[in-house]
């Protein structure tokens, strides 16, 4: 009798490691076939003219060089936005406001804001700037893409000074340094990979944001550097040309979304480089 | 010259700490812009879909009427859809998740673990915009011609199957669309799975395996309920991000507002009815009605993040 339980637990953990083994097969299979077409796709889709033109017309030669440089401007703007609130909240949570009510309760909507929906991040900065000023602009586009980033790096600068050394905080106080003196100079500069590493994070969430811009920034089909006005970018371009019935401008999306794959998961592989060398495991 | 005491009470203070307050108030500042950011979401949200609110009452939850034309709107569509997808999805990524956790954290040979570990990591972070054109482009015909095409011409007439799978053999449907949502959040779910896995203690694994445990044993009666109350929360914040993707599900899913009557059957979700028609709203109520929408997104997932952040404790960062 005893022998016969013993199989049947070993039997049922045998199956439990099989069924462990094949869905990390099967998920990793699929996941690799989704980076294997789109490798495939984009490189198809992409030639000297992705770099060099704008958007086309259906069936002209066109690139997506208006899209590339709208989305490298409006995140560049929306991660300075970012790293500045961002980092002046994250202080304020591990240095002044620690363990008060009204910390907890910004810390809360903190991770609300982290996870929520990004089309209602859109929806609002639609509510809040684009519709008040009668225009999309690319401002109410970076605007958008700063809201996400935000709650990200306050969450990594609040979570990397909380780590600093309570030492550290009184080195600098022995010295008369002002508390300001002593965060910007100390703290700020024994974390600073780690805050590095958190823009780096939510500059590639932000980069790969569709959801945000289609109702800020929308969309333009030229070259444009006024950001009062409609902005390109290449998740909206993405966007636009995968649901056209034009095989031209499918062939675009698809090197789009390779070049939007490569910056994001290239910014992740560095972030974690950096993480990797300052706490190596 | 001897220094005397008034030397040094009076010694100047240190240069800059006049600007001690003011840096602490710029901080503060910061801090409220992220309660201010939320509040502000909120109450647009809500004045922007008042006037729909208002005028179809509860009917915007219980009609599926959703008709530009005449400028009356229902979204029971579209918030049906939300639900229905999101809960297929993590229904589907659960258990592959788990066993990608298990294995990562259990089986996984030591030379393969961190390469795992990390493409699953990475992949969490790829952009759903990729995904959505690969469920577009490459997974709707697929599952169309292999199937649907198939599971249809089987189904007899009149059988539960046939009712299950009555619509377009298009690719289009909530089936794929929550498929591919699986395909989205797994490497998510995995890796918030796998980092609260590992944070069971290794002496608490090892004296289950010391008392004779075989490794489903240990799983299932260590390791959970170790981590039970975390658990639920991660997959509380898989459910999260299901409810709000818009990209992966917007390209393949259809786009019709009635409600879903098979798994073959286009349907909507509030996220994708949003992202494909608020820059064709033509009238007030339009807007009105898909900002009302937002707002129920947006209601359903705060509570369903809520839950999660009270289940994870706020020391889990993520």
């Amino acid at each position: 009798m005893a022998s016969f339980r013993r199989a049947r637990r070993s039997v049922a953990s045998g199956a439990f490691t099989g069924f462990c083994w094949v869905v990390t097969g099967v998920a990793l299979a699929a996941l690799a076939l989704i980076l294997w077409s789109l490798l495939v796709k984009g490189i198809g889709g992409i030639d000297q003219n992705t770099f060099t033109m704008d958007t086309p017309a259906a069936g002209s030669v066109g690139g997506l060089r208006n899209a590339i440089v709208g989305s490298v401007i409006m995140c560049a703007m929306a991660m300075v936005i970012a790293v500045v609130v961002g980092v002046l909240a994250g202080t304020w949570l591990a240095e002044y406001g620690r363990n008060s009510v009204y910390a907890n309760l910004v810390r809360f909507l903190n991770d609300i804001l982290l996870s929520a929906p990004s089309v209602l991040i859109g929806l609002f900065v639609y509510e809040f700037m684009v519709a008040p000023f009668h225009g999309f602009s690319a401002i109410a586009g970076a605007f958008a893409l700063a809201l996400i980033a935000v709650p990200i790096i306050t969450r990594t600068t609040e979570d990397v000074l909380k780590l600093q050394p309570t030492a550290l905080r009184e080195a600098g106080m022995a010295l008369g340094t002002p508390h300001w003196s002593a965060i910007r100079q100390i703290l700020w500069k024994s974390a600073g990979s780690g805050i590095l590493t958190g823009g780096l994070l939510a500059f590639a969430r932000i980069s790969g944001e569709t959801a945000p811009l289609l109702f800020t920034s929308l969309n333009e089909q030229f070259l444009n550097f006024n950001l009062t006005k409609e902005m390109a970018s290449l998740p909206v371009v993405i966007f636009n040309d995968a649901l056209s019935a034009y095989d031209d401008l499918v062939r675009l999306a698809w090197a789009g979304a390779l070049i939007i794959a490569v910056a994001v998961l290239g910014t992740n592989v560095l972030a974690r480089i950096i993480t990797r060398e300052r706490h190596p495991s | 010259m001897s220094v005397t005491d008034l030397a040094i009470t009076d010694r100047p203070r240190p240069k800059g700490a006049a600007f001690d307050p003011v840096f602490k108030w710029v901080c503060a500042a910061a801090a409220t812009t992220l309660l201010a950011a939320l509040t502000g979401i909120v109450v647009l949200l809500a004045i922007g879909g008042w006037p729909a609110l208002s005028k179809f009452g509860l009917s915007f939850f219980t009609s599926t009427d959703w008709n530009p034309v005449t400028d009356v709107f229902g979204g029971e569509g579209p918030i049906v859809g939300t639900l229905v997808t999101s809960f297929m999805a993590l229904l589907f990524s659960l258990p592959i998740a788990f066993g990608v956790a298990v294995f990562l954290v259990e089986f996984c040979p030591r030379i393969l673990r961190r390469p795992i570990g990390v493409a699953v990591e990475l992949l969490a972070g790829v952009p759903s915009i990729v995904y959505g054109m690969w469920g577009l482009f490459v997974f709707a015909p697929f599952f169309a011609t292999y199937v649907e095409v198939p599971a249809m011409s089987a189904a007899q007439p009149g059988s539960l199957l046939e009712m299950l799978t009555q619509g377009v053999p298009n690719g289009a449907n909530i089936l794929t669309a929550s498929i591919v949502l699986a395909i989205m959040i797994l490497p998510y779910m995995a890796a918030v799975l796998r980092e609260l896995f590992l944070t069971v203690p290794v002496q608490l694994r090892e004296s289950g395996y010391g008392m004779g445990s075989t490794t489903l044993e240990v799983v299932t009666s260590i390791t959970l309920p170790y981590v039970r109350r975390s658990a639920v929360g991660a997959v509380m914040l898989g459910l999260g991000r299901a409810l709000g993707e818009t990209m992966a599900v917007t390209f393949i899913i259809g786009n019709s507002h009635t409600l879903p009557k098979s798994f073959f059957d286009s349907g909507s979700t509030i996220a994708s009815t949003i992202a494909n028609e608020f820059n064709e709203a033509t009238t007030p109520m339009y807007t009105s009605a898909l900002i009302a929408l937002g707002f129920v997104l947006f209601l359903i997932s705060f509570v369903v993040l809520a839950i999660a952040r009270a289940l994870l404790g706020s020391e889990k960062a993520v």
